[in-house]
């Protein structure tokens, strides 16, 4: 049964990027742990950790092509999910710190004890267990998700509505883990992490392993999304995409589909978060600013929309030029990434996946089943029309 | 005192050669040292001779005390003579300070000014007003009744008394009666009163009604004073904080007021943009640092060419904030929004796009570090009204955010090219059809909104930063404002931006500025579940999805 | 069917295949030359960049004129500059980005307590140098890091002994952008208020989000809390952005510097450099360095800096002279030990002293905080400010605060044998308090 929901979702497009996966999963740690240095095949492992990162946002940009692509909802608080995520595993590496802090207290993090904090707030409490943070990466942005898809979908939020209150919302959580009394670590945020699950951290072979659990983080998100996809409940979500209202007369429950796929993105979205911060060693309120969430948006639109994979592409593709920039051309990478932004839009607006689509569907194909869905639903669910 | 005198008796012999030539007058020559004096031993040495020349009480001593106070008193290091030296291009021009006679000009190297710290200011004033109590000019009475009543120096009582039973205008005689009560109530005279007469001296105090009275007469009633006095003065307290508290409130009301009124200005270009286009403009907040950095430019213009008429920069700096805003929103439409209408969302990365780039190339251009923009004599400063400080700045910018309001509103409903935008976003190929040449009046409409943003440009640049960075500081608040009005409506937009300042600045004082400002953003959050199209809802079919 | 296209995928693994050699390829080893690289870790687009661009040119200008004088070693000093983009994961990318790939001898860099904290980390694996210029919260101390902007006693403390004895404050506003630096300097100078008499009704504490623009209603609340007829200052430990519209409200409102004075430890010239200073004479700043002082390392340094940049109105501020002294004092040590290897260096360092730009020398301390005076100064209508009092002698930074109950048992000391940097006097143990 779940074998065949998997598997339902396999079409071409999911063969390439499991292999692709696969290779990685295989070959970056051979690269990395067993090809000599010297060698022009060794991967070091700060590439290591910068493909570990591009593929956590891969994975964000997945869920939230999930929810804006085959849904409608342009979510502009995505990142909320991701740093929450983030911070449920940024919590069990703080604890796992224990009396290696600077002041060497057992219980408390360092900046507790230096702002005078006497025991743990409630919590923090259970995070010292791997599965309990494990299970929060999954439950908090979950429920928030939940909690706040059951108020907006009831309420019929739709459109720019919807994606205003998802910018309010990782907007206030941003002002709320700033605040020292939170007792998250304000600004500083959560840091200095020393090891995971007992291996150090700053192991090669740690990083590696980080590694090798995202890419497979991201196959499963992504046999998940299109298992959904492929399935009837996703020919409802694409429906009511594209047309909400007909399909709530057809007597859907339209609301329970939304809220359905919305929270389930937002479970992948916290995943990406937990993966992402051992990897870059912080998780800081800044992760929920809503430019970060704006960027993630970027990153699915650069690559495609309603595609999963555009999301992955644009993900890897749009950070690997970020890096390379603000390294190359540190005074001037502002051009070229608000450049590539307008340029994406103006000349390819179904991204870089439609303009393969654009370009294959040029020649003559075996296949004439196109797995890309209309990557332009109807403009209804930007909801504009005051405009 | 001992030493004071060694002080004096050196100085005189110092000078005695230098102020022969001014032994005719008799004030000048018991003056003199006390003036030279202001010119050695660091700050210390400059109270302690500024105390001096104060108890002198000789109004001859008022403008030495001036041009200390200004920052040109110096001294010439040739030969340690304190002058008054006023800067001439490079070079100084100095004037004896008693006498006002020219002593010719002198590179900066050879005159050293004599500085002046919080301690010192504080001392000028209090001897400037002591000094200055009988001037004949009204205006300078009154402030010097002010000085005292700071100063509260009991020296100055005898003259103050004096003033007082000279004084012809009620107002002037009200504030020098304050003072002596001040120094009464505060200095050891207190203790010599009698009852009636601190209950006296409470009454006009509590009479006076402000935050100054406040501060003395706490100061009294937690001082060392008789029983009979802390008692009076802490019923006088009671009464003052009730009445204090009244006034906090319409205080608060006003900030209320003031904050909606910056949002209104930041919010209302967008409100066009994205309202009444569809268009959702992130580079909107950059159109309003381009308005910021426009009144700079014609601040720099005004400072380079005219600083005489520095004070109607802002006048100009608005039409140019404007043309320049509105014409980058217009080229910003022709070559990238015009593709995209209908695709509202992907307006959305496009302008992101844009935002980022603007905002380096602003970087680029002017440089990442805030740039000065200075506010007219108008609008600095404040005024009481009742129990209210208003600040001017603030005025106007509630003012102006009103008068863009009400224009534009005429603009889009009494206007023909009003009707022409309102007829295109209702039903382009119609509009089209009855010949309204339709993408012109988009052009027009998109660079109308960002003129508008580039007016709260120029009045932002008033009280926040002018830094590429201003833009992003705004444009949360502003899309807040404009779904929480409702989309398309420009009512919606000014109640939006007073309905959440005033929430803001009602919830500050209990909860915190951070703590506030979340409650607003979920406030938020639930209103649009109530109403899922913002407070002012378009309705009819069209609005449908 | 399906099993036909995954097999046909295999093909673009090629592709796959390829783009991993290219990765490869890129983090190779850059070619070694004969220069000595110097990253330089500033922000030069986002929030930080209004702060730390300038910290980027004055390096430049520094490698510039250090390559003029032939160099160090004998090679020539080559910066990498890179954009952290006021990113913090980014910073520690960007970080590991100088030293494993570019192979920088020292990196220097970072303004806010967050990106030191997120690159923190990087150098300790790798073993490189951060040399880290902006005051800061203490509370750390790091074998790579050397901290050569000023510890809470080198600047807090001082200003607040100066208002109590000067001004004869007797009642504090705390106030503070709401992140751990002025969470911390709080924390401690509250502490040494209430040692110095003070009672806690007398001492009001308040923060703001960043970047807050809307200071009508606090600034009023000063005005109250200053009106209980007790001299009244603020300590402000307000972050950069937000302190122009501060400083605007605080002028419009009428808050003389005779009447409420605001003592700030981060502004500086460059704050001021946005605003009409004229309302704001008098209000205070506590720094290490101004660009007022007079000395002739100073306006040397000063007249450098606006020839370097072309533009007459550039200012000097704390944290250029803090790279102003890490630099001379790494080229000091690089020297003397002889090559640009991070160990020998850092074993170097301790004890290099070099001239400050305020007419004195700075020491490295073991600790790897540096001897700094504490200048105060008061605002000019120029926008400059006049020094009002200086510390008699230069005062070593103090890594641990003596006020905080957690830390004020410990030490840190960088040299053999001890080699720790949370050092418990009374435990005599090394691993702060607990263990």
């Amino acid at each position: 049964m779940l074998l065949r929901f998997f598997l339902m979702g396999l079409d071409r497009k999911a063969g390439i990027v499991l292999t692709i996966l696969a290779i990685l999963a295989v070959a970056v740690p051979v690269m990395t742990l067993w090809v000599p240095a010297d060698s022009p095949f060794h991967l070091s492992v700060f590439t290591v950790s910068l493909l570990g990162k591009y593929l956590c946002f891969a994975l964000l940009a997945l869920a939230l092509d999930l929810v804006w692509g085959y849904c409608g909802i342009l979510s502009l608080g995505h990142a909320a999910f991701f740093a929450l995520g983030g911070y449920a595993m940024g919590m069990y590496l703080m604890r796992q710190i224990g009396p290696r802090g600077v002041y060497g207290n057992p219980e408390l993090p360092d900046f507790m004890v230096f702002l005078n904090w006497t025991e743990l707030p409630w919590y923090w409490w259970g995070f010292d267990q791997f599965w309990f943070a494990a299970l929060m990466v999954l439950v908090v942005p979950g429920a928030l998700a939940f909690a706040f898809g059951w108020f907006a979908f009831r309420s019929r939020v739709t459109g720019v509505y919807l994606s205003i209150i998802t910018q309010a919302l990782t907007f206030a959580l941003l002002l709320a883990f700033f605040r020292n009394d939170m007792g998250f670590g304000g600004n500083n945020g959560l840091t200095d992490f020393k090891d995971i699950l007992g291996y150090d951290i700053q192991a090669d072979t740690t990083r590696v392993a980080l590694f090798v659990a995202t890419v497979a983080a991201l196959a499963l998100s992504y046999m998940i999304a299109s298992g959904v996809i492929a399935s009837k409940l996703g020919k409802v979500l694409v429906a009511l995409r594209d047309a909400e209202s007909r399909v709530r007369f057809m007597g859907y429950d339209t609301e329970s589909y939304k809220l359905f796929a919305w929270s389930l993105s937002a479970c992948m979205a916290g995943v990406a978060g937990a993966l992402y911060v051992p990897q870059v060693g912080i998780i800081n309120p800044s992760e929920f600013a809503p430019a970060s969430s704006i960027e993630a948006v970027i990153w699915v639109a650069v690559g495609g929309r309603g595609t999963l994979a555009g999301g992955i592409l644009g993900a890897v593709l749009v950070n690997m030029g970020k890096s390379y920039f603000t390294g190359a051309l540190p005074e001037l990478w502002l051009f070229a990434l608000g450049g590539l932004f307008v340029a994406v839009t103006l000349f390819l607006p179904k991204g870089l996946l439609g303009l393969w689509g654009q370009l294959t569907a040029k020649l003559p194909r075996r296949n004439k089943a196109s797995p890309l869905p209309n990557a332009q639903p109807a403009n209804q669910t930007a909801g504009q029309k005051g405009a | 005192m001992r030493r004071a005198l060694r002080w004096l008796m050196a100085l005189c012999v110092v000078v005695a050669t230098s102020t022969a030539a001014y032994a005719a007058d008799p004030r000048a020559i018991d003056l003199r040292p006390l003036v030279q004096a202001l010119g050695s031993g660091g700050y210390s040495g400059t109270e302690k001779a500024l105390a001096q020349l104060s108890e002198a009480g000789d109004p001859a001593a008022v403008p030495v005390i001036e041009a200390l106070q200004a920052g040109d008193l110096h001294v010439r290091k040739a030969d340690g003579a304190v002058v008054i030296a006023r800067k001439a291009g490079d070079a100084f021009t100095l004037t004896d300070p008693l006498t006002r006679a020219a002593l010719g000009d002198a590179p900066a190297a050879a005159v050293e000014k004599i500085r002046i710290n919080n301690a010192l200011r504080r001392a000028i004033s209090a001897s400037l007003g002591a000094l200055t109590l009988m001037s004949p000019d009204a205006g300078v009475r009154r402030s010097a009744a002010d000085a005292v009543f700071k100063s509260r120096d009991a020296s100055a009582l005898e003259t103050l008394s004096a003033a007082i039973a000279k004084e012809q205008d009620k107002g002037i005689r009200a504030a020098m009666e304050q003072a002596r009560a001040a120094i009464l109530l505060t200095g050891e005279a207190a203790s010599k009163m009698t009852d009636a007469e601190i209950q006296a001296a409470t009454d006009t105090l509590t009479a006076r009604g402000d935050r100054d009275a406040l501060v003395l007469l706490n100061m009294v009633a937690g001082s060392g004073a008789s029983d009979i006095t802390k008692r009076s003065a802490a019923a006088a307290v009671s009464t003052l904080e009730q009445k204090l508290a009244f006034w906090a409130a319409l205080q608060n009301l006003w900030y209320g007021l003031s904050l909606g009124s910056v949002l209104l200005l930041a919010a209302i270009g967008l409100a066009v943009t994205f309202g009444v286009m569809g268009v959702i403009n992130m580079a909107h907040g950059e159109m309003v640092m381009i308005g910021a950095y426009t009144t700079f430019m014609v601040q720099e213009a005004f400072r380079a060419y005219a600083p005489g008429l520095f004070d109607l920069s802002i006048l100009v700096a608005l039409p140019a904030a404007f043309l320049v805003s509105g014409g980058v929103g217009i080229i910003i439409e022709r070559s990238v929004i015009r593709w995209l209408y209908g695709r509202p969302l992907e307006t959305l990365l496009a302008t992101w796009g844009l935002s980022l780039a603007l905002q380096q190339a602003v970087r680029s251009i002017f440089g990442p570090t805030n740039r000065e923009v200075g506010a007219p004599s108008w609008m600095s400063g404040a005024f009481e009204l009742g129990g209210l400080t208003i600040t001017y700045g603030r005025l106007w910018i509630v003012i102006f955010a009103f008068t863009v309001f009400a224009a534009l509103l005429v603009a889009l409903k009494r206007t023909w090219f009003g009707l022409s935008i309102r007829a295109v976003t209702q039903n382009r190929p119609m509009a089209n059809a009855m010949g309204i040449r339709t993408a012109r009046v988009d052009a027009l409409t998109f660079g109308l909104g960002s003129g508008i943003a580039g007016l709260a440009g120029v009045a932002l640049s008033q009280i926040d930063n002018v830094s590429p960075n201003l833009g992003q500081g705004y444009i949360i608040d502003s899309f807040m404002v404009v779904v929480f009005g409702g989309v398309g409506n420009l009512w919606g937009t000014l109640v939006g931006a007073l309905t959440l300042g005033s929430i803001n600045k009602f919830l500050e004082p209990y909860a915190g500025a951070v703590l506030g400002k979340i409650l607003v953003l979920i406030f938020i959050i639930l209103f649009i579940q109530r109403r899922p199209r913002g407070l002012f809802a378009l309705k009819g079919r069209s609005v449908e999805a | 069917m399906r099993t036909k296209q995954l097999t046909s995928s295999f093909g673009i693994s090629a592709l796959a295949g390829l783009a991993m050699g290219a990765m490869a390829a890129m983090s190779a080893p850059a070619m070694a030359q004969d220069t000595i690289k110097v990253g330089i870790l500033h922000s030069l687009s986002g929030t930080m960049a209004i702060s730390e661009t300038t910290l980027k040119d004055v390096m430049l200008m520094l490698i510039d004129e250090q390559n003029k004088k032939g160099g160090l070693l004998g090679k020539k000093l080559e910066p990498v500059v890179v954009d952290p983009a006021s990113n913090w994961p980014l910073f520690a990318e960007k970080a590991r980005e100088l030293i494993s790939k570019d192979k920088v001898s020292a990196v220097f860099g970072c303004w806010t307590s967050v990106s030191r904290k997120s690159v923190l980390p990087v150098f300790e694996e790798l073993n490189n140098i951060l040399f880290y210029p902006v005051q800061y919260e203490g509370e750390e101390s790091s074998r790579n890091v050397f901290y050569t902007g000023a510890a809470p006693n080198q600047q807090a403390v001082p200003a607040v002994d100066y208002l109590m004895e000067k001004e004869k404050v007797q009642r504090w506003v705390l106030a503070g952008t709401d992140y751990v630096y002025p969470r911390t300097t709080n924390k401690i100078l509250e502490a040494y208020l209430k040692s110095k008499g003070v009672k806690p009704e007398d001492i009001m504490i308040n923060y703001t989000p960043f970047g807050h623009s809307d200071w009508q209603s606090i600034v009023a609340d000063i005005k109250k809390f200053g009106s209980a007829g007790k001299k009244t200052a603020v300590v402000s430990t307000i972050n950069g952005d937000a302190n122009v519209p501060f400083y605007k409200e605080l002028g419009n409102q009428g808050v003389k510097a005779q009447d409420i004075p605001v003592v700030a430890f981060s502004v500086g010239e460059e704050e001021l450099a946005g605003i009409d200073t004229k309302p704001l004479l008098g209000h205070l700043a506590a720094w290490n360095y101004f660009q007022s002082v007079e000395t002739p390392s100073n306006s040397d340094f000063i007249k450098a800096w606006k020839a370097y940049t072309k533009n007459d109105k550039r200012v000097t501020n704390d944290p250029m002279e803090a790279h102003y002294i890490g630099f001379n004092m790494w080229v000091k040590a690089v020297e003397a030990a002889g090559t640009t290897e991070p160990d020998k260096v850092i074993d170097a360092m301790v004890g290099v002293s070099v001239p400050n730009l305020t007419g004195g020398y700075s020491a490295m301390l073991p600790n790897h905080h540096i001897t700094k005076p504490v200048l105060i100064g008061e605002v000019q209508e120029n926008g400059q400010f006049d020094v009002v009092s200086k510390t008699p002698g230069l005062v070593p930074g103090d890594e641990w605060s003596d006020y905080l109950p957690d830390s004020k048992d410990l030490i840190a000391d960088w040299r053999k044998p001890m080699s720790c940097g949370n050092f418990n006097v009374k435990t005599g143990k090394c691993g702060g308090k607990g263990s």
